[in-house]
C-alpha cells in the first residue's frame, strides 16, 4: 500500500519551475529576515547587559580599598589622601533632582493642561513644535546659557558673588525636563474619556472644577509617569549641570553654595585618572549608583502602567 | 431667601475662580511659548551675526585669536553619520521584531524592559562604557571609532521605540489585504509596512540624529578633547573632538583671548544645525505623506 502511495506521489510531484524556485527563495528570505530582526532586538538586550556588567565590574573594585560604609556615608572626598566618601555627591544628586521637579512639575502640568484643554488647535500645534525644538537644544548649550545668561542674572538679583550651586542647576534642569513632563502629561490628559468631562459639565461644574476634580485625578498615572521620566533625565544630566553647579566637593548649606553631584564629579575627574586606580573605581561605582536608580525608575513606570498595554 | 442668596454668591465665586484659572493657564502657556522663542533667539542672535564662512572651515588656534572650528565641525558630522550607519539597521530591525514578530511571552517582555531601560541610561554611562571598552579593553585610545560606536548605542533605543510605534500605528487592513494576495511576511513588511511607517521612522531618525549631534558627554569620554589638526581626516583612529565637546573645551580649558566669541558662535552653529537636521529630515516625510493621501 505505502509503496503504491509513494510512487503515486513521486509521479504527482510538479516539475521544478521558475515559480516554485521563487517561492522557496521567498521562504528562505522570510526566515532570514525574521532572524535578522530577532538578532537586532537581542543586541539591545546584550548592550544593556554589557553596560551593567562593565560598570559594575569596575565599580565594585572600589570596595577592595574603601569600606562600603565609608563610600556611601563619608563626606570626605579627597582622592589625594585616599579618601573616597561620596555622600556629598549622592545627596547633591537627590537634592538637585528634587528641586528640579519642584520647579518643573507645576509649570509643566500647567502647560499640559493649557495644551490639552484650553488652547485652540492652532496654538496647541505651535506650542507642541516649540516644545520639540526645546528638546533638540543640546545639553551643553543649556549649560553654556546657564553660565553666560542665568548666572549673571542670578548674581544681579540675589547679590551673590558667584551664584553657582543647586538653584542655578535646578533652573537649567527644569527647563530641560519641561518638554518631557509637558508632552507626556498632555497626552495623558487627552486620553481622559470625553464622557467624564461631559458628566462634570452636566452637573454644572465649571471648567476649572472639571480640570481639578475630574481630569487631573483621571490622568494621574500618566502625569506621575511623566514626572518620573523627567526625574530620570534630571538624574543623569551631566554637561549642563557641570557648567553651573560649581564643582566643589562640599555640602551645599544653601541654594547658592558651589557643590557637586554624581554626574558632574565623574565627568570632571574621569579623564585625569589612571584606569586601574581606586579613584577610577570610585567614579565607576558612582556611575553604577546612577545606573541602578534610573533602571529602578523605569521598572517603577512599568509597574504603574495598566496591565496589557 | 437667605439660602438662595448664599448659593448665588457661591456660584459667583466659583465662576470668578474659573475665569481666574483660565487666565492663569493662558498666562502659563503664552509665557512658555515666549520663553522658548526668546531662548532660541538668544542663542542664535549671539552667534550667527558674527559668523563667517572662514570660521566654519579654518583650524582652531591654541594661543591666538581668530581660530575656527573646521575639524571639529567635520568630526561632528563624521561621527554622526558613522553612528547612524551603525544604529539605523539594528534599531529599525529591533523595532520591526517587536512590532511584527515578537510573541507575547516573558522573553519579549524582557526585551521591552531592556529597550526602555537602555533609553533611560544616562548618557555619561554610555561614555564610561565606551571608555572602558575602547580605551582600556581594546587599547585604541580616544578615537572617532570609539565615539561613533558609543553614540550608536545611545541612539539604538530611540530608533527601536519610534520604529515599533510607527509600525503599530498602521491600520490592520493595509497589512491584511497584502496577506490576502499571498504575500509572505517579509514581502508585506518590505512593501507595505515600511513604506507606510516611513514618515514616523524618519521623524525618529531625525530626533536621534539631533540628539546625537549635540551629545557631548559620550564623545568627551570616548573621542576626547583633541582633533587631528587637519581637515577631512577620515581615519577612524584619529582623536575625534566634536563641536559640542569643543564648546565645552573652549569654555573650560582654552586660553585663547576670544574664547567667549568662539563659544557664542559654536553654540549658535550647534543649535542651527540641530534645527536644520529636524527640518531637512522632514522633507521626505512631507513627500511621503502626500503620496499616501492619494
Amino acid at each position: 500500500m505505502t509503496s503504491i502511495k509513494e510512487t503515486h506521489l513521486i509521479q504527482e510531484r510538479p516539475p521544478v519551475t521558475r515559480h516554485s524556485r521563487r517561492s522557496t527563495w521567498l521562504k528562505i528570505n522570510d526566515r532570514l529576515f525574521k532572524y535578522t530582526t530577532w538578532i537586532s532586538a537581542s543586541l539591545l538586550m546584550i548592550t544593556l547587559a554589557a553596560i551593567i556588567l562593565f560598570i559594575a565590574k569596575t565599580g565594585f573594585l572600589v570596595f577592595g580599598d574603601v569600606s562600603v560604609v565609608d563610600f556611601f556615608f563619608s563626606a570626605e572626598w579627597a582622592p589625594d589622601e585616599e579618601k573616597y566618601g561620596s555622600a556629598i555627591f549622592i545627596f547633591g544628586t537627590l537634592a538637585l533632582t528634587l528641586l528640579t521637579l519642584l520647579i518643573a512639575t507645576p509649570i509643566s502640568v500647567g502647560i499640559a493642561v493649557f495644551m490639552a484643554e484650553i488652547a485652540p488647535e492652532r496654538l496647541k500645534r505651535a506650542l507642541n513644535s516649540l516644545l520639540n525644538l526645546l528638546v533638540g537644544i543640546p545639553s551643553i548649550v543649556y549649560g553654556y546659557l546657564g553660565l553666560t545668561v542665568l548666572l549673571p542674572f542670578l548674581r544681579k538679583v540675589t547679590g551673590q558673588p558667584l551664584a553657582d550651586g543647586l538653584l542655578a542647576s535646578a533652573i537649567v534642569l527644569a527647563i530641560m525636563v519641561l518638554p518631557t513632563i509637558t508632552t507626556i502629561s498632555s497626552d495623558a490628559i487627552s486620553f481622559v474619556p470625553r464622557e467624564y468631562r461631559e458628566a462634570a459639565y452636566g452637573l454644572g461644574a465649571t471648567r476649572l472644577q472639571t480640570i481639578i476634580y475630574i481630569i487631573l485625578p483621571a490622568a494621574r498615572n500618566g502625569i506621575i509617569s511623566a514626572i518620573i521620566l523627567g526625574m530620570a533625565r534630571a538624574l543623569g544630566e551631566t554637561m549642563a549641570v557641570v557648567m553651573v553647579i560649581g564643582n566643589v566637593a562640599q555640602w551645599p548649606n544653601g541654594l547658592f553654595t558651589p557643590t557637586a553631584v554624581l554626574t558632574s564629579n565623574i565627568v570632571m575627574q574621569i579623564l585625569n585618572v589612571q584606569y586601574d586606580s581606586t579613584w577610577n573605581y570610585a567614579l565607576y561605582m558612582m556611575a553604577f549608583i546612577l545606573l541602578i536608580i534610573s533602571l529602578f525608575l523605569i521598572i517603577l513606570i512599568r509597574l504603574m502602567r495598566p496591565k496589557g498595554v | 431667601m437667605m439660602k438662595h442668596e448664599a448659593m448665588s454668591r457661591h456660584r459667583k465665586v466659583t465662576w470668578a475662580l474659573n475665569g481666574l484659572g483660565t487666565m492663569i493657564f493662558w498666562l502659563i502657556g503664552v509665557l512658555a511659548m515666549l520663553f522658548i522663542v526668546w531662548l532660541l533667539v538668544t542663542i542664535l542672535a549671539k552667534g550667527l551675526p558674527k559668523l563667517s564662512f572662514e570660521f566654519l572651515y579654518s583650524l582652531p588656534e591654541e594661543l591666538d585669536e581668530g581660530g575656527g572650528i573646521g575639524p571639529v565641525l567635520f568630526n561632528s558630522f563624521y561621527i554622526l553619520i558613522l553612528s547612524l550607519l551603525l544604529s539605523i539597521p539594528i534599531g529599525i530591525g529591533a523595532g520591526i521584531y517587536l512590532a511584527e514578530y515578537a510573541p507575547k511571552n516573558r522573553f519579549t517582555q524582557l526585551i521591552r524592559i531592556c529597550v526602555e531601560g537602555l533609553a533611560s541610561v544616562p548618557s555619561i554611562i554610555f561614555g564610561l562604557f565606551g571608555m572602558a571598552l575602547f580605551v582600556y579593553y581594546f587599547q585604541i585610545g580616544l578615537t572617532i571609532l570609539g565615539g561613533a560606536v558609543s553614540l550608536a548605542l545611545l541612539n539604538l533605543p530611540v530608533l527601536t521605540r519610534v520604529t515599533e510605534e510607527s509600525i503599530r500605528a498602521i491600520p490592520a487592513g493595509l497589512r491584511e489585504s497584502a496577506y490576502a494576495l499571498g504575500a509572505t511576511k517579509f514581502q508585506v513588511i518590505r512593501t507595505i509596512v515600511i513604506p507606510a511607517a516611513f514618515s514616523g521612522i524618519v521623524t525618529g531618525i531625525s530626533l536621534a540624529a539631533g540628539r546625537a549631534y549635540g551629545e557631548s558627554a559620550v564623545i568627551l569620554l570616548t573621542a576626547g578633547t583633541s582633533h587631528s589638526g587637519r581637515m577631512w581626516d577620515f581615519n577612524l583612529f584619529s582623536p575625534g573632538e566634536t563641536l559640542a565637546v569643543h564648546l565645552w573645551y573652549i569654555q573650560s580649558e582654552a586660553i585663547v583671548p576670544d574664547a567667549r566669541e568662539i563659544a557664542d558662535k559654536s553654540a549658535a552653529v550647534l543649535v542651527f544645525v540641530v534645527l536644520l537636521i529636524n527640518l531637512l529630515l522632514r522633507i521626505p516625510v512631507w513627500l511621503n505623506e502626500r503620496k499616501f493621501k492619494l
